[in-house]
């Protein structure tokens, strides 16, 4: 009985939270490495593009409400989401038409684009402080919670509760289907592999005859939905707040380079390795290691790792390790 | 005789202020092989680029088929007919065998279900290997993939630039092989070759550079014979 | 110098005087004080990008690290709370730099193999618990010394000037440490590797209460040498008649007088940065570095060692920007870790160096001054002008929304600034020679 109270605490208070949490780094990370693999650099907008994606998407969602529409148990903004998605599209192909495609034509360092993406950064930044503000923001809606803690107790008897909320598992969910759907295009379909040509090697997919402005834009358009995504579900699994998406660019960038840089496979495993840690790290094993231990070893402090605080902290180490010890990433991205 | 079928004519240019060209001709017949040689930095490859649209000339033209294609972007060559395979960097090294032949046809609209089996009866080592990633095979293996891509936009003309570069004398062999029987298919070649000796014995014509400009130009076999040939660029 | 950037020059510092005359002296000063010390910081960037290339985006963390060093130079020892637990931290500290030094030489030591692999998970994961074992109950016993005005370590009771230059060293021991790791990889890569140890410094200063208090803060820092107190000054009896003779407020001219000293003082630290910066730059080393940066096959062709040179001049360029982190923190007088934010010590530095033009220190003093009075000035007017903007709307939540939302203005106005100048002049106003 312990053992099955441990293994309960253990999914609710890491698993649980870790994957939902890993999804989303992972559709962060995916947007990250298909402009690195195409476009050739580290998007410093991409955290603020996530965050322009998600209030357009908000914005939307109480528009939404105010006329009354509900989409039952569903939260609200997964009706927005499509608004969200092609508003950041749209946006994004503006961007790349006035800012980016200037640098390309002169096939400029990529040093000299990173830069170039903090001014975007900046723009997208102060846009969405502008018009939705920087404080945090909830717009959640629809049911809370898929299983509660009290209800597992009452099905399964045991002392731990095992609660999974819905914004959870909309998350893993609407991952799963994404990232079936974004493999599926990259391998099966003319233009998904012309992307990876391109990506694999930029004057051989041109003598292909592939056009290299029809990939960029394709890809754009899916960072844009992948951006979205990713903002809209980890807002409603936790909240919306400029400054938080800002940050996120760490530890999806970990995510990203563990993986491989360029690689999307790698991408996915990145944000599931970043999160897993991060939770795991800053997770008090007090209880779990209560119920393992006889009760004359159980231990009186929390035993946690790091505090919640060195949340961060995490994914640097990871960052930090994966540049000393395996430049490519696991998946051997675009080397160093 | 009339025109050939490619030429690139009193060509003059280079990469960037100085000519590397100075008045070069090559040029190769419906179903021939032509081959080009000389010693390094003799301007080979910058001829064959040159003949592919890849720099800008500052004289001479290029025609394909009669029509002057001077102007045209490597890529609208490819579309009129040109095959060309890089000396390096000549795979997509992350996508598998059959993905390399689809990425070569992927300005071709009709179906290229006959085009790929040709290749494959060509490469059959390719056949068994097409769901691997073309980065995994030999340095041999890669070639034929190189070679299939290029194949695959069913050219008139295939250019090679050095195909035979590190690979193993037994893969030479059997690469030049391949590339005979590609021209007896119709396809006219141009390639230029570091291992003159074995790349004049199958040319039907050979130009041997110097400098940017035309030294030798004659048929294979009489390159091979010609003493001065002999002496200064075969090695005696 | 030629006259076209004597005349920049010119048009910045009427903004300045300008801003003097319409608005107030005391904001002029204000503004010129963060502006040269934000100018400084641009130098330290200016001599890792406009000379080698290198991406840094950590220039906030280096600036904290700096700010660290003044607390720990020159706030007020606190003996107790050194006597609960001072000796443990630093044991602790050692221990665990000791333990990485061992792991570290073990790695080297050890052949490639699963065997070095769980040796090293042994010795770092083992050195880990008894690190946070000796570390833990003795920063537990710091913090709980007095809480509410302590609960730290306290500092050396030294003169300010002091933590300058421990600023720099420490700022250059991250620097190293981090550029050890990043240099050499793609150049992405020191980019975001920065980015991570800025977040990570500002995280560890804002939990580690027995360091610098956290986020409770330093306050009460002393002042550097020789600037006065407003206090004093009001009680001198020769600045008060000084100021009588001249027709000036007391108060007021105090203020001014204080701000004038701290801007003589930053100036002439400027100039000795830019002195010593442009001797570098014409040096043969300068030289070097300029060609590694042109083209880093070729000197890498000709036996130049590229990564430690650029690990050279990263680890310069930080300590300026530690140096000026320190001096940003005496100036406070206080320790806010709460404050350092990347956009405005991260980002706004690097519009400073690509608008001034990299490369160039002259340009990248210009660039500190213009943007750091652009960004000053738009926070103290930004919500007058919003409101006269507004001034036609009625009263309503859109109006309230607008004014509320004038200080995000600025990140947009950079952000189409930055874009601006690297699409129509890359290089800078000023640009490099």
């Amino acid at each position: 009985m312990d053992i099955l109270n441990a293994l309960v605490t253990f999914l609710n208070f890491v698993v649980v939270p870790a994957t939902a949490y890993g999804a989303q780094l992972a559709l962060g990370a995916l947007g990250a490495t298909l402009v690195y693999g195409i476009l050739r650099f580290s998007n410093f907008a991409q955290g603020d593009t996530m965050a322009f994606g998600t209030m357009i998407t908000i914005l939307m969602t109480w528009w939404l409400q105010s006329l009354g529409v509900s989409f039952g148990p569903l939260p609200t903004a997964l009706l927005a989401l499509p608004v969200g998605i092609a508003v950041t599209a749209l946006f994004l192909l503006m961007t790349d038409r006035v800012v980016y495609r200037f640098y390309r034509a002169q096939r400029a360092a990529p040093t000299i684009l990173v830069i170039v993406s903090l001014g975007v950064m900046f723009v997208m930044n102060g846009l969405t402080r502008i018009i939705i503000g920087a404080e945090e923001q909830n717009f959640a809606d629809g049911a809370r919670f898929l299983i509660t803690a009290g209800e597992f107790k009452t099905w399964s008897g045991l002392d731990e509760g095992l609660a999974i909320r819905a914004s959870q598992a909309i998350t893993v969910v609407t991952a799963i289907i994404v990232v079936a759907w974004l493999f599926w295009f990259l391998n099966k379909t003319r233009t998904g592999k012309s992307m990876r040509a391109f990506s694999d090697n930029e004057d051989l997919a041109l003598l292909s005859g592939i056009n290299p402005d029809h990939v960029v834009r394709i890809t754009w358009i899916i960072v844009a939905a992948l951006a979205t995504i990713a903002g809209v579900l980890y807002g409603l699994d936790k909240s919306f707040k400029p400054f938080t998406y800002f940050q996120l660019l760490l530890p999806i960038f970990a995510a990203a380079v563990v993986g491989g840089l360029g690689n999307p496979l790698g991408a996915i495993a990145g944000g599931f390795v970043v999160a897993y840690s991060e939770v795991l790290v800053t997770y008090a094993w007090k209880k779990v290691l209560g119920y393992l231990l006889p009760a004359d070893l159980a231990p009186d402090s929390l035993v946690q790792l790091l505090s919640t605080d060195y949340k961060l902290a995490v994914s640097f180490i990871i960052l930090i390790i994966v540049l000393l010890f395996m430049p490519t990433g696991l998946f051997k991205g675009k080397s160093g | 005789m009339g025109q050939p079928f490619l030429i690139g004519d009193q060509m003059t240019g280079g990469y960037g202020a100085a000519d590397i060209l100075h008045g070069c001709t090559i040029a190769v017949e419906k179903g021939e092989i032509a081959v080009i040689v000389g010693p390094n930095g003799a301007g080979k490859s910058t001829a064959m680029k040159a003949v592919f649209g890849m720099l800008k000339l500052r004289g001479g033209s290029v025609r394909l088929d009669g029509e002057d294609i001077t102007t045209l972007s490597p890529q609208d060559r490819v579309a009129k007919g040109m095959g060309f395979v890089p000396q390096t960097s000549n795979i997509f090294t992350s996508m598998t065998v059959q993905e390399n032949l689809e990425m070569g046809a992927f300005l071709r609209r009709d179906n290229i279900k006959d085009t790929m089996a040709q290749v494959y009866d060509l490469f059959p080592i390719l056949k068994e290997k097409r769901n691997q990633p073309a980065g995994e095979l030999s340095g041999g293996q890669r070639q034929q993939v190189a070679v299939g891509r290029a194949l695959m936009t069913k050219p008139k003309v295939l250019m090679l630039d050095e195909p035979t570069a590190g690979v193993s004398p037994i893969v030479m062999d059997e690469l030049f092989d391949r590339i005979i029987e590609v021209a007896r298919s119709g396809i006219s070649i141009l390639m230029v070759e570091q291992n003159a000796r074995q790349a004049l014995e199958i040319a039907d014509k050979g130009y041997v550079l110097v400098q940017g400009a035309n030294r030798f130009t004659d048929t294979g076999r009489a390159l091979m014979e010609d003493p001065e040939v002999r002496r200064s660029f075969l090695g005696g | 110098m030629n006259t076209r950037n004597l005349i920049l020059f010119a048009l910045v510092g009427v903004l300045y005087i300008a801003t003097g005359m319409f608005q107030s002296w005391n904001l002029a000063l204000n503004i010129l004080n963060i502006g040269l010390l934000s100018a400084i910081m641009a130098l330290g960037v200016n001599m890792q990008w406009g000379f080698a290339g290198l991406f840094n985006t950590g220039i906030m963390g280096f600036a904290a690290l700096g700010g660290l060093a003044v607390v720990l130079v020159s706030a007020p020892p606190e003996p107790g709370g050194w006597a609960m637990g001072g000796w443990g931290i630093l044991t602790g500290l050692a221990f665990g730099a000791a333990v990485i030094a061992f792991a570290t030489w073990l790695y080297r030591r050890l052949g490639k193999g699963p065997v070095r692999t769980l040796v090293l998970f042994a010795v770092l994961g083992g050195g880990y618990f008894a690190y946070r074992a000796i570390l833990d109950p003795a920063t537990a016993a710091v913090e709980s010394f007095n809480p509410a005005v302590a609960g730290n370590i306290g500092g050396l009771g030294l003169p300010s000037l002091l933590a300058w230059p421990l600023g720099g060293v420490m700022a250059a021991i991250a620097a190293w440490a981090i550029g050890k790791i990043a240099l050499g990889l793609r150049s992405d890569y020191l980019a975001i590797a920065t980015l991570g140890i800025a977040e990570i410094i500002i995280v560890v200063m804002k939990s580690e209460d027995w360091l610098a208090r956290g986020v409770k803060n330093m306050i009460g820092l002393p002042r550097p040498w020789p600037v006065p107190y407003e206090v004093d000054l009001q009680q001198t009896p020769a600045f008060l008649e000084w100021a009588a003779n001249w027709g000036f407020d007391p108060a007021a001219a105090s203020s001014i007088l204080v701000k004038l000293v701290y801007a003589l003082l930053f100036g002439t630290i400027l100039l000795g940065v830019i002195w010593l910066s442009e001797k570098a730059l014409n040096s043969p080393w300068g030289r070097m570095m300029r060609s590694i940066r042109d083209n880093e096959v070729a000197a890498e062709a000709m036996g130049k060692d590229v990564t430690r040179r650029h690990l050279q001049v990263f680890v310069i360029g930080s300590a300026v920007i530690g140096f000026a982190g320190a001096m940003m923190t005496s100036m406070d007088g206080q320790l806010t870790p709460g404050t350092y934010n990347p956009l405005r010590f991260t980002f706004l530095i690097w519009v400073m160096v690509i608008v001034g033009g990299s490369g160039n220190n002259w340009g990248a003093v210009l660039g500190g001054l213009l943007i750091g009075w652009l960004w000053l000035i738009v926070e103290s007017l930004g919500p007058g002008v919003m409101q006269m903007l507004t001034l036609g709307l009625g009263e309503g939540p859109l109006k309230a929304h607008l004014i509320e939302s004038a200080p995000h203005m600025r990140l947009l106005t950079l952000g189409v600034i930055l874009l601006l100048v690297l699409r129509f002049s890359p290089r800078g106003l000023i640009p490099e020679k």
